[in-house]
């Protein structure tokens, strides 16, 4: 089994999150994983882009049209990075706007929560929901559960089941 | 495939983090840096480490990365493990000891860290630090991945102390913002006592004793070039293609083996690994030349690799074959590729730039209050800055130049002397340099300024942390690396002692305040005795929790008022001032605005205000 991921969004977005969460969900099925993260200067606000790469890899980085499945925090992301998902990958887009992707306003969503901060995490529900990621829903559990700050756990696995039950 | 036997102990680690583990794994007994992207977590994981593994070692952010070079080479003259961590332009700052320290060398082994950024996706310069160590003498080690990266950090130790010698360790971004699962291992107790014997001949050398240092230092680097265990390794062809080889290191290999499976050359061709670029292996250099007719080399960022090869007509860097500046990308090595192997290239060309939304600086950061103030006070100013978040005050139109670190205050004195030169009205010259900047490498330039009789006004933007890379602490915080307290050193003190006697403190957000300073400092430039006038603005990071609880909050709103001019988008870019579902005016998005209020002084119409009762 091996699975390409790319994540991107705007900085403070929770791009490197959601890139930790995917990188330990690997390991926590016994896989290889490399990942490769934008840090300095962009993460003020500007485009942030992370690969995650699952199986006998070397490389850290994405080819162009060699993505499996996209993540996309932002509709403008997205467009920045479609070119490396393939003809035949997923992409999951949090915008309210549908197009030839997997659209959900996992902002809308969070918002209504009071919690923008979970957006990240509803988006990633949702793509575990349709089944497209190298893992199924309770790896991500236990992922999440891990990785969480026990002030914001409970948040988190609530924006994650809102996008489980999109 | 894909799944990996040795569960034991394995943990997700950024390439910097398993740099780090490897340093406390390997009994280093001192680690000091100065923080820079791609090199900043290294120190942050050694603290983490260091103190989850409970060995006993002194950790620091220093000054600057010569100060952090030199406290590690003096560790290690008393048989201690050091290592020194820095980006690649740090080691412009330390070159100074880094460059004699070959000739000198050491007793306890001592690992130089620094990171390179091809590309650059965070630096002013895509230099390689090979290039730097084979200018210098010292061998230097290249990671294909963060597991390599921290096995790495082990054998530079054992090589260091063979030979006596600073050993580099040279990752580039893509590995040290890798995350991959490591195996950890236990860390070594050395239990090495401190003992420093004395040798002047060595550790003073005074040019008499230097030819000598020199030879010694040749012979070693010849010796080093013949270790078996640094020798590059092959991953054999079949022989279908004869006399062909590819050489490559770093992460660029790594893309190059996932490539050649890919395109089912893997096995095919012969394709070298070379872990210590400098000193090349010589055997290997002498095989290359007789077995080999058609060898490509892809490395990264100069043709370091390349320009020790004897064979004429190598493919590479030189020959133009691969582009000789920027980052190796999957998809520029493709390219490469299919050009070496003789495979038509796909239509449509070579892959595209990839341009998002620019950085800004944040919502509420004091850096914009200052920026906004500085350039609305003296609209033609000359605006020299310096490296850090407040680079991006160039999107304000605020910032005209930056260099190096440090560099703007010196700059500021010699837009001086260019404009007082020749007579006439000299513009206002404002010159903003960030609070760790300043103590990086600002002081010997304000002393200078101030001594040479320049005119100007220096704003040190004062947010008591080092923002960019992460919110390391800096003197002045008196917050040393561990978390302990050190003793305080205050940049109004250091402001005093470089002779200035125009000082004032302020807090940016306090608009008038700040502004009448402004035109106070610039008065005193202008004045019969003046000089150099410093502003301190003084404002916390929001990006610290603690001090968005401790300012007020204001609830703002844009009133119908707005005439959508855009001014303060232009002039003000606050990311929380959007444009409204119609996109004709502005609004504030609540969301992310942080109520810091400051906006309340930029709209021309004075659409922008605080809604009353202030408190959000």
């Amino acid at each position: 089994m091996k699975q390409q991921i790319l994540i991107s969004g705007t900085g403070g977005q929770g791009v490197l999150f959601l890139t930790r969460i995917l990188a330990h969900a690997a390991v926590e099925k016994n896989m290889d994983v490399l990942t490769s993260e934008t840090h300095g200067m962009s993460m003020r606000g500007g485009t942030v882009v992370s690969h995650v790469k699952i199986g006998s890899f070397k490389s850290p980085l994405i080819c162009m049209g060699q993505g499996d499945v996209g993540l996309f925090l932002d509709g403008s992301s997205f467009d920045v990075y479609r070119s490396f998902i393939m003809g035949e990958g997923k992409s999951f887009v949090n915008t309210d706007v549908s197009g030839e992707y997997y659209n959900i306003d996992a902002t809308g969503m969070a918002k209504e929560m009071g919690a923008l901060l979970i957006t990240n995490l509803t988006l990633l529900g949702y793509s575990v929901k349709e089944g497209k990621l190298f893992c199924d829903k309770e790896v991500m559990e236990t992922t999440i559960r891990k990785l969480s700050q026990p002030g914001h756990l409970e948040l988190n696995l609530k924006g994650f089941e809102m996008g489980l039950n999109y | 495939m894909g799944q990996n036997t040795d569960r034991t102990e394995q943990r997700i680690l950024m390439g910097n983090e398993a740099i780090g583990r490897g340093l406390v794994e390997a009994g280093c007994a001192l680690a000091a840096s100065y923080p820079g992207t791609p090199a900043s977590e290294i120190l942050a994981s050694v603290i983490n480490f260091s103190r989850e593994t409970e060995t006993g070692m002194h950790i620091e952010w220093s000054v600057n990365e010569k100060v952090a070079y030199e406290v590690a080479l003096a560790n290690s003259y008393t048989g201690k493990r050091s290592a020194v961590a820095m980006k690649q332009v740090g080691l412009n700052v330390a070159s100074d000891p880094f460059m004699r320290s070959a000739y000198i060398g050491i007793k306890g082994g001592f690992v130089v860290i620094v990171a390179d950024d091809p590309g650059p996706h965070s630096s002013q310069t895509e230099q390689d630090s090979r290039f730097f160590a084979r200018f210098a003498k010292i061998p230097v080690l290249d990671p294909s991945s963060p597991k390599e990266a921290k096995e790495m950090v082990k054998k530079a130790f054992e090589l260091s102390e063979k030979y006596e010698l600073p050993v580099m360790l040279r990752p580039t971004t893509r590995i040290c913002h890798a995350r991959q699962n490591v195996p950890c291992l236990t860390p070594e107790k050395l239990e090495r006592k401190v003992s420093f014997e004395k040798n002047p001949g060595r550790w003073v050398a005074t040019p008499q004793f230097l030819t000598e240092l020199h030879r010694l230092l040749n012979e070693k680097i010849d010796k080093i070039s013949d270790e078996k265990d640094f020798s590059p390794s092959l991953i054999a062809g079949d022989g279908s293609l004869d006399k062909h080889c590819i050489i490559s290191s770093g992460v660029a290999f790594a893309h190059t083996c996932d490539l050649l499976e890919d395109m089912g050359f893997l096995g095919k061709i012969d394709l070298f690994q070379v872990t210590m670029p400098y000193p090349l292996n010589r055997s290997f250099i002498e095989k290359i030349s007789s077995e080999y007719e058609k060898i490509l080399v892809i490395e990264e960022t100069y043709p370091t690799i390349e320009m020790q090869l004897t064979n004429t007509g190598i493919y590479g860097r030189n020959s133009k074959l691969i582009p000789g500046q920027g980052e190796l990308t999957p998809d520029i090595i493709q390219d490469v590729l299919k050009k070496f192997l003789n495979i038509p290239l796909e239509e449509g060309g070579s892959p595209e730039q990839i341009k998002g939304k620019r950085p800004t600086l944040c919502p509420g950061c004091p850096h914009r209050a200052a920026f906004y103030a500085i350039k609305k006070t003296f609209p033609k100013g000359i605006f020299p800055s310096d490296i850090g978040c407040y680079t991006l005050g160039m999107n304000l139109g605020a910032v005209d130049t930056c260099h190096c670190m440090g560099a703007c205050i010196s700059q500021g004195a010699g837009f001086y002397h260019a404009y007082a030169r020749d007579g006439g009205e000299v513009p206002a010259i404002v010159v903003t340099i960030g609070d760790s900047t300043f103590f990086h490498a600002g002081i010997p330039g304000l002393i200078n300024a101030v001594f040479q009789k320049a005119r100007f006004i220096l704003v040190i933007l004062d947010n008591s942390t080092t923002a960019m890379t992460g919110n390391q602490p800096t003197p002045e915080v008196g917050i040393m690396a561990d978390g302990t307290k050190g003793t305080p050193v205050l940049i109004h003190d250091l402001v005093k002692a470089c002779g200035v006697r125009f000082l004032k403190e302020c807090d940016p957000y306090n608009f008038e305040k700040f502004t009448s300073h402004l035109k106070e400092a610039d008065g005193y430039c202008r004045g019969e005795d003046g000089g150099v006038a410093v502003i301190i603005s003084k404002h916390p990071c929001i990006l610290n929790r603690e001090t968005a609880k401790e300012q007020p909050v204001y609830s703002m709103k844009i009133t119908e008022d707005c005439t959508g001019c855009e001014y303060c988008l232009k002039n003000f870019e606050c990311p929380a001032i959007i444009r409204d579902s119609a996109g004709k005016r502005f609004s504030i998005d609540q969301n992310i605005c942080i109520g810091c209020g400051v906006c309340r002084h930029v709209c021309p119409v004075g659409a922008i205000v605080a809604e009353e009762g202030d408190n959000k």
